[in-house]
């Protein structure tokens, strides 16, 4: 073995020349560095800092931030089972269990001769197709026992991954209702046509005209945030699109991703050309590593169609290409100040604003930042033009609105409507039965009971980004809402004290209520906190983090009350229960090893 | 003529480009802060400075003010979420005030005791943090680190050393320094950095150097934290 110097330069070398040694493009560095060698080195540290002429607290720090990176060593297959409530409903915890019992494995840690680790991780958006899990970053989708079963025996003869059956890694597209976005026939380049021939201004006019609102789920006026960039004076001007699709209950962007990318680009390329923009850059949220390849496929194609880069359609002027970013597990690089952050190699914690992005985004240049779903939508009304566009949906929803459902029905999958569609018509259409409650717009959106089926999915009523989680009797509403906060408390980016300390004050009472020390006291302590997030904290994440609770808690009473089995304080911490450790030390569990809450202490 | 914007009906001139925070306490008003310094740049983490613009509750030390901006920041209402939010920093971390050298030095301490705060409210998290003595002048408790990340601006930009930097995520966000061990006494850090003068708390300490102003007599215990307005007065005293 040579120096470290050598041994990291091998498979190192390749990757910063890829990335032309620009510090900017750390996180992609530090994901591939990781790909070639299972986790980051504190060689490969050692060389990035020498080679980006950067500090190793920046590596560190950055690494550490994102749930995929590691800078330890990690197993040689690493699994982390997705922990949405629809893989839990669907049996996800049994199978983890599984697998641990197969393996000899523990959940978190790696297994003694560093075969494998086994852990959980956020939606990886497999609701559809769930229980799923995400190998080295791989999605595998329709887990049973039997696969777990399969799955194990490969890791236990360290079968290479390329060599596994296929089926194991299939995921469908699941599209049962479609409407304009998900029609077939578009053919690549028409949008583009119709653009050039409308000019940069007609084209602005149009989206004007359409109304249309972003679909990530703020729901602000495309045609204004495209203006305001355009106008915006800078050196560049930048396009992003967001994929990070990290709402659980979400999936559509992937969707579209898989089988409608060319109008997902051309879309990003229409606004290169009305922002006068000539780089764009698709934020693709790690679960989705496995369609990488396929993207730039689509990507390569449309470069060799004149699409993309030099001369675009032959306009001498035109110039505009699209890479590629891949996120690292972590929810926060959704919000877009964030995902600027994380394009920009660092840690992804969102900005202070004002500005905004539209003046001062990617590298500080003026910069669109629009969900996928958005982009699509742009492609039609630049055909078809804006009236065509407003004429579907309602006044303040125009257009056409992708539904992710999963959960209690019979076709989970992809549906798209015309906005102002009913809960009760969605219910009714996946065959869901017996509903006791739909999450709209995924643990941050809305709760909604049975008695408000009537409400209509749009700006004016339900707003959404596209989850549609369904509930029936049999469920109880107050564990969902649990693992909703045990999502936020592990996602806050931890930038700012109330969300920070708050989602995890939440979810400990969560869990006190849980294991049965509540009291009403509790839920006027989870009030006040969801007051405090509120007002506190530094973005969306932490305003939105105590939702569930709260829409739970008025809409669910009873599962609530079930809990409360106090009616004055009780403190979460329970003396016998903290023996737990000692007695299982000990091997002891007789009576003498437990202490009876109901005697005084000596 | 200067701008003014008025906080809680006081008139306060601003320049163009001071923050509220920087306007305030030029003029002489205190508004609670801790990650504000008034030599780094803005933060806006601890939120502490949060004050009522226009009915939008937002930190007061990122935001420029306009010309006749109405700003609340002595509400009932905005100390109490304060004083919620000093209490979370005191559970997230492990701070034993009585047998801190910082007490009575200490900015989250004060303000504790300005904001009224009699009890640290919610349940402990007591986290297991350590404790860094390999350096030979200087010590680092992190059981009180507040994430400020004072430390980590002054190293960077003026100190143009990068020895701090803020790791992990979330509730496992904590302090690094810059070594490959993770111990202080292998990165380039001195006692004459403006890194080892700059934290409100606990962490950064001189070793050698124990309860020399008897408790008592320090900063805090002569006047409360409003009556020094800017943060480097409470230094100038030590
Ligand atoms: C915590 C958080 C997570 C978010 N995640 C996403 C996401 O995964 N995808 C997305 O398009 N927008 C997401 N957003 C919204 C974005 O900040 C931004 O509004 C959106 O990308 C703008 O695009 P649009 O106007 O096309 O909707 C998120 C916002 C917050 C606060
Ligand atoms: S609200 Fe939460 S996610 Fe947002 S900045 Fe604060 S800690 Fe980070
Ligand atoms: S060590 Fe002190 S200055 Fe640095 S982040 Fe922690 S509390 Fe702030
Ligand atoms: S002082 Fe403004 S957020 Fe900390």
């Amino acid at each position: 073995m040579g120096s470290p110097d050598t041994a990291c330069a091998s498979y190192l070398d390749p990757i910063l020349e890829r990335y032309g040694y620009r510090s900017v493009n750390l996180l992609q560095i530090l994901r591939e560095a990781q790909e070639s060698f299972g986790y980051i080195h504190p060689d490969a540290v050692d060389y990035l800092m020498l080679k980006l002429d950067i500090p190793r607290t920046k590596i560190e720090g950055v690494a550490s931030f994102y749930s995929f990176l590691h800078l330890e060593p990690r197993g040689k297959y690493r699994v982390l089972f997705s922990d949405n409530i629809t893989d839990r409903m669907l049996g996800s915890q049994a199978l983890m269990e599984r697998m641990c019992r197969n393996l000899w494995a523990e959940a978190g840690k790696i297994t003694e001769d560093g075969l494998l680790s086994v852990d959980t991780t956020s939606c990886t958006g497999m609701c559809d197709q769930g229980p799923a899990l995400l190998l080295n970053n791989i999605a595998l989708t329709r887990l049973t026992e039997q696969r777990v079963d399969d799955i194990c025996s490969l890791i236990r003869q360290q079968v290479p991954l390329h060599a596994w059956p296929t089926e194991f890694f299939q995921v469908t597209d699941n599209i049962h209702r479609k409407d304009l976005l998900l029609s077939e026939g578009f053919v690549p380049g028409a949008a583009l046509e119709a653009a050039l021939h409308r000019g940069a201004a007609g084209m602005l006019a149009e989206l004007e005209a359409s109304g249309l609102r972003g679909r990530g789920g703020a729901g602000f006026t495309t045609a204004v945030k495209w203006k305001s960039c355009r106008n915006a004076p800078g050196e560049q001007h930048y396009v992003v699109c967001n994929a990070d699709e990290g709402e659980p209950g979400t999936f559509k962007d992937r969707v579209l991703l898989n089988s409608y990318a060319d109008k997902v680009f051309e879309g990003m390329t229409l606004c290169g050309y009305v922002i006068g923009a000539k780089q764009g850059i698709l934020y693709l949220r790690g679960e989705y590593r496995y369609l990488l390849d396929k993207l730039n496929a689509v990507l390569t194609r449309r470069r060799a169609q004149n699409l993309l880069g030099k001369n675009i359609l032959g306009q001498p002027w035109f110039d505009f290409d699209i890479t590629i970013h891949l996120g690292a597990g972590a929810y926060i690089c959704g919000e877009e100040s964030a995902l600027l952050e994380s394009l920009e190699g660092k840690r992804g914690t969102p900005r202070n604003r004002p500005p905004f992005p539209v003046t001062h985004g990617y590298l500080n240049q003026p910069t669109v930042v629009n969900n996928v779903e958005t982009f699509a939508a742009t492609c039609h009304i630049a055909t078809a033009g804006g009236a065509c566009y407003a004429d579907i949906g309602t006044a303040k929803s125009t257009g056409t609105k992708i539904m992710s459902v999963s959960g209690d029905c019979a076709r989970p999958g992809i549906y798209e409507y015309p906005f102002g569609v009913s809960v009760r018509q969605v219910l009714e259409d996946c065959g869901a039965t017996h509903t006791q409650a739909v999450q709209v717009s995924g643990p941050s959106g809305v709760t909604v009971a049975a008695h408000e089926f009537d409400r209509q999915i749009g700006f004016e009523d339900l707003p959404t980004a596209g989850a549609f989680m369904v509930f029936d009797r049999n469920r109880d509403l107050f564990e969902v809402a649990r693992n909703f906060v045990h999502f936020f408390a592990h996602e806050s980016c931890g930038f700012c004290t109330p969300c920070r300390v708050g989602t995890s004050l939440l979810r400990n009472l969560m869990d006190k209520l849980h294991n049965g020390h509540g009291s009403p006291y509790d839920i006027k302590e989870i009030e006040n906190l969801n007051q405090l997030l509120l007002s506190m904290s530094h973005c969306g994440l932490g305003h939105t983090a105590c939702n569930p609770v709260l829409n739970t808690i008025v809409k669910f009473r009873p599962a609530y009350e079930a809990r409360m089995l106090h009616q004055e304080f009780t403190p979460a911490f329970d003396l016998d229960w903290s023996l737990q450790a000692a007695r299982q030390m000990t091997g002891r569990d007789d009576n003498l090893a437990h202490l009876s809450n109901t005697e005084p202490l000596p | 003529m200067s701008k003014t914007f008025t906080l809680d009906g006081k008139t306060i001139p601003f320049k163009d480009g001071q923050t509220i925070i920087q306007a305030a306490l030029d003029a002489g008003y205190y508004i609670p802060h801790l990650c504000h310094h008034p030599e780094f740049k803005p933060h806006g983490s601890c939120k502490l400075c949060t004050v009522v613009v226009s009915g939008h509750q937002t930190a007061s030390c990122t935001l420029q003010p306009a010309e006749g901006m109405v700003v609340e920041s002595e509400t009932e209402q905005l100390n109490a979420e304060r004083r919620a939010l000093t209490q979370m920093l005191f559970v997230e971390g492990n701070h034993f005030c009585p047998s801190c050298e910082k007490s009575g030095d200490c900015q989250l301490q004060a303000t504790a005791y300005h904001l009224g705060m009699m009890t640290t409210h919610y349940d402990h998290f007591f986290p297991n943090r350590p404790l860094d003595a390999s350096h030979d002048d200087y010590l680092l408790d992190l059981n009180r680190c507040i994430l400020c990340s004072l430390c980590v601006r002054a190293s960077r930009d003026v100190d143009g050393k990068n020895v701090f930097a803020l790791a992990g995520r979330g509730a496992q966000t904590h302090l690094i320094v810059n070594a490959r061990s993770g111990r202080l006494a292998d990165t380039d850090f001195s006692a004459t950095d403006k890194a080892a003068h700059v934290c409100p708390v606990g962490v950064i300490l001189p070793k050698k150097r124990g309860f020399a102003v008897p408790i008592g007599e320090r900063t805090f215990d002569k006047q409360p934290i409003d009556a020094y307005v800017d943060s480097r007065l409470a230094r100038k005293e030590s």
